[in-house]
């Protein structure tokens, strides 16, 4: 097994894919010669040529619009946003017609295409070039979102978003893009979509995240096994919609104490719903309200002050502390 | 250095071969059967009496609300016309003659704007979208399909359809330019029909025509009298004889008129007069075909009253056959169906709960 950063287990899943099917398309912005701002379709254009790598012109409604086009035809492109931040400028196209298509023509035609694209935080990037807007995507009927946290399984859910007979919105943390390493093996591997993952396991806590912020839980939750001999649970959701609530709430079953984090905005962000889960069916077994950790209701801020944005391991370790000692 | 000037195409062709008075242009006239003709005149002719028929239905309360196509019959039917089956047809909302000339079943037409999607249904036997609202926003769609029909090597070609309003949206500049940077085998056919609601042509854009628009992405730009049925024929052909044989893609300017309402929701005497409106209603798309055909001893007035009658009765069929379909129809649950391909728990979890509560209300759960 080979150890990549997570550009480089995207580009591997995209390869495999287009080598095992001559349906998968890419297409974009510099996703060509350039391969892509951040290198994660590098190469392919040499392998598959300009034929199944499409370097477009700059509009992402058309990228969006053509790849739904292309889907209903029984193609299987995958588009990239070159930033979250100018996906608003395909919404329309996303929520119009790639959500609905199935429902519109009653089965006739579905599209089963993949936008990726990169999100959050963390890199001292420009202006619209940070945010985290994964609730656009979940909120609406149709899309499936997913969103990886690591190069093995980010590999894992790009194969199984391609292979997916529904639009999938792929968001890629683009700070941890190349700041880590993993093993991630040649051999083809898959991941459920809709599916979380238990990823540390501990009785006294339940720890929710995804994206990014994996990493600030996880150290979190290693500081406070060891600092206060508190274990938690860590849930890697993996997916935000279809939202998978049997893992997190077995385990909130067990603890009946939670904190969820994530970078979103906190009003009507995914911690929202994940307590309306919980108190759906955990209600009853809860000993402590639940806590969240998020980005706050603010324009993303400029480099500058996007740490001071950002949930960081302190921010983590007081929302379980308070969780805790309730 | 020096200020210059460039040099780029800067006419637009209009065409027009048969006149409201029927009246027509020997040299210009399209070699098309007669029988192909007459189909085309009967479909026009359906469309037309379906259409006011659907109107008296809406105000009787019996559908709800639709877009009529009346004046515009020819703008669409004349370009869908020369596609084949297999062909790649993406209507906008206001294509009712051409859907039917696919082949869509009249009663369908009425489940749909009786609120039942199961109007929606496509046979697998011709490549048609379903309707698309959101104004221009199909226009994308048919570069993508024709970009994949080039791609899987067929000799398909996809027609967009839409109005004049459309052409200010930017997904019509977007789909035009990608359409011809990447030369896909994409029609885009533009109603303009004047009005955009109560938005004349004149305000939605200070250029003399809308095929010129075509110019700046250097792509053909043709403007047609979309009254004519004879002369959107044969910009739709050549066209689309173009786009087969790898020439990339058309824009086609169908200059046309809407005698009705917008929808039944709209009221046109706020914005546009009901002189106006009569001006155009004699130069009748329908009415200027039909003297063609008398002319060229194609049509009689035994044939027509023959052809009218016919038309009538599969108008009253269709409204009886939907009409009892939606008895059966009407099921709420349905609406869970098609979000995907495989149905996601809490999605379960959610038409369970419904079906529980259906059952506790006795409800036979049907308003058709």
């Amino acid at each position: 097994m080979a150890k990549m950063t997570m550009v480089q287990a995207l580009n591997l899943a995209l390869r495999q894919e287009m080598e095992r099917d001559d349906s998968v398309i890419i297409l974009g912005e510099d996703v060509g010669v350039d391969g892509g701002v951040f290198r994660v379709t590098d190469a392919l254009i040499d392998q598959f040529g300009e034929e199944r790598v499409l370097d477009t012109p700059l509009a992402e409604a058309a990228i969006v619009g053509m790849s739904i086009g292309m889907a209903a035809y029984g193609l299987k492109p995958v588009c990239e946003i070159q930033f979250s931040g100018f996906s608003y400028q395909n919404f329309h196209q996303t929520e119009n017609h790639a959500a609905r298509l199935r429902w519109r023509s009653r089965g006739r035609y579905h599209v089963p295409m993949v936008m990726r694209t990169p999100y959050g935080g963390g890199v001292r990037a420009l202006e619209h070039h940070s945010e985290s807007r994964e609730v656009y995507w979940a909120h609406t009927p149709g899309l499936k979102m997913v969103i990886p946290s690591g190069p093995r399984n980010a590999r894992a859910l790009l194969v199984s978003a391609i292979r997916d007979p529904d639009p999938v919105i792929f968001y890629e943390p683009k700070a941890i893009y190349r700041a880590f390493r993993e093993e991630v093996p040649e051999k083809e591997e898959v991941l459920p979509i809709g599916r979380s993952q238990l990823v540390r396991e501990g009785g006294d806590l339940t720890m929710i995240s995804y994206g990014a912020m994996m990493r600030p839980t996880l150290a979190a939750a290693a500081t406070l096994e060891e600092k206060s001999g508190i274990a938690a649970d860590v849930i890697d959701l993996l997916t935000i919609s279809p939202l998978d609530d049997e893992l997190f709430v077995q385990s909130v079953l067990k603890t009946g104490r939670a904190v969820v984090v994530h970078e979103a905005p906190r009003s009507f962000g995914p911690a929202g719903e994940i307590f309306a889960r919980l108190m759906e069916k955990a209600f009853y077994y809860l000993e402590a309200p639940i806590e969240r950790v998020t980005g706050f209701d603010v324009v993303m801020p400029l480099f500058s002050r996007e740490k001071a944005y950002l949930p960081d391991e302190q921010r983590i370790l007081r929302a379980a502390t308070k969780v805790i000692k309730v | 250095m020096p200020r210059k000037e460039i040099k780029f195409p800067d006419i637009i062709e209009h065409i027009s071969i048969l006149n409201e008075y029927g009246e027509f242009d020997e040299a210009l006239e399209p070699d098309i059967p007669g029988e192909f003709l007459l189909r085309l005149y009967r479909t026009m002719q359906l469309s037309r009496k379906f259409d006011e028929r659907l109107l008296s239905l809406q105000r009787q309360g019996r559908i709800g609300t639709f877009p009529p196509i009346s004046g515009q019959e020819a703008a669409h039917l004349g370009a869908a016309a020369v596609l084949r089956p297999d062909d790649w047809f993406v209507p906008a909302f206001r294509e009712t003659a051409a859907e039917i000339w696919r082949g869509r079943p009249l009663e369908s037409v009425i489940l749909y704007y009786n609120g039942f999607n199961e109007g929606v249904d496509i046979p697998a036997d011709r490549n048609d979208l379903p309707l698309s609202v959101p104004v221009g926003s199909q226009i994308l769609h048919a570069v993508g399909l024709a970009w994949a029909a080039n791609y899987r090597r067929t000799d398909n070609v996809a027609m967009a359809f839409f109005g004049d309003g459309a052409t200010s949206e930017g997904d019509f500049h977007e789909g035009l330019n990608f359409a011809s940077v990447f030369q896909t085998p994409a029609i885009f056919v533009c109603q303009n029909n004047h009005w955009a609601i109560s938005i004349p042509r004149t305000k939605q854009t200070r250029s003399q025509t809308l095929a010129q628009k075509a110019l700046a992405y250097n792509m053909p730009g043709i403007q047609v009298d979309g009254n004519d049925i004879l002369a959107v024929y044969v910009a739709a052909r050549e066209a689309v004889d173009r786009a087969r044989s790898g020439g990339g893609p058309t824009l086609i300017e169908c200059v046309t008129y809407r005698m009705a309402v917008h929808t039944t929701a709209d009221d046109p005497k706020r914005y546009r007069t009901d002189e106006e409106v009569e001006q155009w209603k004699k130069r009748d798309p329908v009415s200027r075909f039909q003297k063609y055909l008398t002319t060229k001893g194609l049509l009689s007035d035994e044939k027509i009253a023959d052809l009218d009658a016919g038309v009538e009765e599969e108008i009253q069929a269709a409204i009886n056959r939907a009409e009892e379909q939606m008895k059966m129809l009407g099921d709420p649950i349905d609406m869970f169906e098609h979000a995907y391909a495989e149905m996601p728990p809490y999605l379960k979890a959610q038409k369970d709960a419904f079906v529980r509560a259906l059952a506790e209300k006795g409800k036979e759960g049907n308003h058709g």
